[in-house]
């Protein structure tokens, strides 16, 4: 089983696929835009503390999420971590 | 011919723009927006088969999309109409990310050329794209271009004229599809390992090393501004003044027969028979040493560093940092590019509060840079002050700015209806500035400065030198004397400082010098003579920007808190420091 967490949640370092996008039309476009889409990989970079924004890798280029915008992107992670030799990049 | 430039945020189109333009470039906004946009002219030379006419050129708003997400793209899309033929600028180290707006604009089927910028980067980036194919796909000329170096650009210039539409075509629904298609076609990824670079990029965003890098850049910043401005003012401006400047002024002391009214306004008084730059207070002597001697100096070493830290990339980062803690105060992270931008000068600062997107944050970012971000202007003359008695006043100032920056901050954002609004933005990595890009900025930065700061320095000497030997400052000085010596502790005189203060805060500062004033007392004047009302300059931008009535509003803070203030700081300073 796959567990579902908000970028929030996320753990830092960690990897994981975007399942789902609580918003409205013109928040998802502008995830959108930047690369944040449902199906696309993302790694979580860091956070910052105190209701902070979040900041995630997605294809080549990094993205900072604001603290509640990032509470509504939500990703799925492998139960089992064995990344880190991974095959894609 | 219209020449439209568009791409992502971020992928070197200024860069590409400045190229293709060359100097003359007129920054203006489009019509009832406060959407800025850069519009310049390019030669067709007829070396490269061209006419040798020119053509227009107009740098649109950098988009990630055709369908509207702010302001600044609904203009993007507006300009499109005006345009005959589009160079998008794409990130060639980043194509996909670009490509999702290559695709739209070759929908709309304008003449269009691609300019993969960034070319250099994508080899040590690992990545390979095949131009060949991506040309065939696509349908229109793709050339790849490196704007630091200029590589492509006759070849990209020599196309303009025979550009066509694009015959790619697509379902809108599977737009995101079609890119990812055509990266698979044209795009090799070759992996390799995380860089310096990089590390030191994730560095400054982490949780646990942002906040402390931050700090060490902004007090590097801030060490070597201070460096570069002294450097300037000791070994540079100082000298000239002593050696060359008071000679010269002395002879023209004499030529006006040392005394009257004009030679007072000119010269101002001299202290047996030599001019003191600090004191004199002539239009010629110390409004010029305040300009010169004083101010641009440090304005100067600050717009060096601000432009370098602008170009680097750090910025974003910053943001990112300090956003948590730009909430508790009613803004978010980007507020600190208007904020820094005030440090330099609160003109330009209060002009870039565009970037907010609400009414409310505005406000909230002019009130607190009007009472609580000290110019540079301001900032060199009260390290002229006070940097004498050691660190310690210096601490006392702008330690106190700053908590009421905070306090303040706070208290607005209880007090207003109304939520910050979030960042969201792509963080572009780390680049080496553009040395040519740099100096043009700091100089356009340093001229605009010297231009806009002048004619109000000379003019608030001047007046200062009428208003004292009508003896309005006396006056003003008796009516005046139970706030500003009662509550704040101040020689009645005092009021003289804070009316020039309208006109320019340096100059104001240089007053005090006049005043004979305890440390204690400059302590507490330079705080109120930050606080207690913008400059003219300030003044009549933030009119403009925030409308009347929120004017009136912040005025009133301001007033309020500059009395509650100065008054606290007076009475603590006077019982903790009564061996000063």
């Amino acid at each position: 089983m796959d567990k579902r967490v908000s970028l929030v949640q996320m753990e830092t370092g960690k990897r994981g696929k975007i399942v789902e996008i609580q918003g409205g039309a013109g928040m998802s476009l502008r995830l959108e835009n930047l690369g944040i889409r449902v199906g696309e990989e993302v790694e979580k970079l860091s956070q910052q503390a105190m209701r902070g924004p979040v900041v995630v890798t997605i294809g080549k280029s990094q993205v900072a999420i604001g603290f509640g915008m990032a509470t509504r992107v939500l990703v799925e992670m492998p139960e089992e971590v064995v990344d880190e030799s991974s095959s894609n990049g | 011919m219209k020449v439209l430039l568009m791409g992502n945020p971020n992928v070197g189109k200024s860069v590409v723009f400045s190229r293709l333009t060359g100097i003359h470039v007129i920054a203006s906004n489009y019509p009832g927006t406060t959407v800025e946009f850069t519009k310049g002219v390019m030669h067709l030379p007829e070396e490269l088969g061209l006419s040798g006419e020119t053509a227009e050129v107009i740098d649109v708003p950098g988009v990630y999309s055709l369908e509207p997400t702010s302001r600044a793209e609904e203009v993007a899309v507006e300009m499109l109409k005006e345009g005959d033929v589009v160079i998008n600028v794409v990130n060639a180290t980043n194509l996909e990310r670009s490509l999702n707006l290559t695709l739209q604009l070759l929908k709309k089927k304008i003449p269009l050329i691609i300019a993969l910028n960034l070319w250099d980067e994508t080899g040590h980036t690992g990545i390979k794209i095949d131009v060949k194919k991506l040309e065939q796909i696509l349908g229109v000329s793709c050339i790849p271009t490196c704007a630091l170096t200029g590589e492509g650009f006759k070849e990209l210039v020599s196309k303009i004229k025979e550009v066509k539409p694009g015959e790619y075509d697509y379902e809108e629904k599977e737009r995101w599809h079609e890119v990812g298609n055509i990266i698979a076609q044209v795009e090799q990824v070759i992996h390799r390992h995380h860089k310096f670079r990089e590390r030191v990029a994730d560095a400054s965003i982490s949780f646990r090393t942002g906040i402390p890098i931050a700090l060490l850049v902004l007090f590097a910043a801030f060490a070597v501004i201070r460096f570069i401005g002294e450097g300037l003012i000791g070994y540079v401006f100082e000298p000239f003044f002593e050696n060359l400047w008071a000679p010269l002024m002395l002879k023209v002391s004499n030529l006006l027969g040392s005394d009257g009214v004009i030679h007072d306004i000119l010269i101002g008084k001299l202290a047996e028979g030599k001019i003191d730059f600090g004191e004199s207070f002539g239009l010629l002597t110390t409004g010029l040493f305040v300009e010169f001697g004083a101010v641009l100096p440090y304005v100067f070493a600050f717009y060096l560093i601000l432009s370098f830290l602008e170009d680097s990339g750090y910025l974003p980062r910053l943001a990112v940092v300090v956003d948590n803690i730009f909430h508790r105060v009613g803004l978010h992270g980007m507020a600190i590019i208007p904020i820094m931008l005030g440090f330099g000068c609160n003109v330009p600062g209060i002009l870039s509060i565009r970037i907010l997107e609400t009414k409310r944050e505005r406000f909230i970012a002019a009130t607190l840079m009007s009472i609580a971000v000290p110019c540079m202007a301001k900032t060199a003359m009260i390290i002229a002050l006070i940097g004498k008695h050691g660190v310690l006043g210096l601490t006392m100032v702008f330690g106190t700015l700053l908590v009421v920056w905070v306090c303040l901050g706070i208290l607005l954002n209880r007090v207003m209806k109304g939520e910050s609004m979030e960042i969201f933005f792509e963080i572009p990595p780390y680049r080496l500035p553009c040395f040519r890009l740099l100096v043009k900025k700091i100089w356009m930065r340093f001229i605009w400065f010297l231009k806009e700061a002048t004619p109000w320095l000379l003019f608030g000497v001047f007046i200062a030198n009428i208003l004292y030997t009508l003896g309005i400052i006396d006056f003003l000085g008796r009516y005046t004397a139970p706030v500003i010596a009662g509550i704040l502790g101040l020689p009645k005189e005092t009021a003289g400082a804070l009316l020039i203060g309208l006109l320019r805060k340096d100059v104001a500062v240089g007053m005090l010098i006049l005043l004979d004033l305890t440390f204690h007392q400059m302590v507490v004047a330079c705080v109120v003579l930050s606080m207690y009302f913008p400059c003219v300059a300030s003044f009549s931008i933030l009119l403009k920007e925030l409308g009347i009535v929120a004017m009136l509003k912040s005025a009133a803070i301001m007033i309020i808190f500059t009395l509650l203030v100065g008054g606290i700081l007076n009475l603590v300073i006077s019982n903790l420091l009564t061996n000063y």
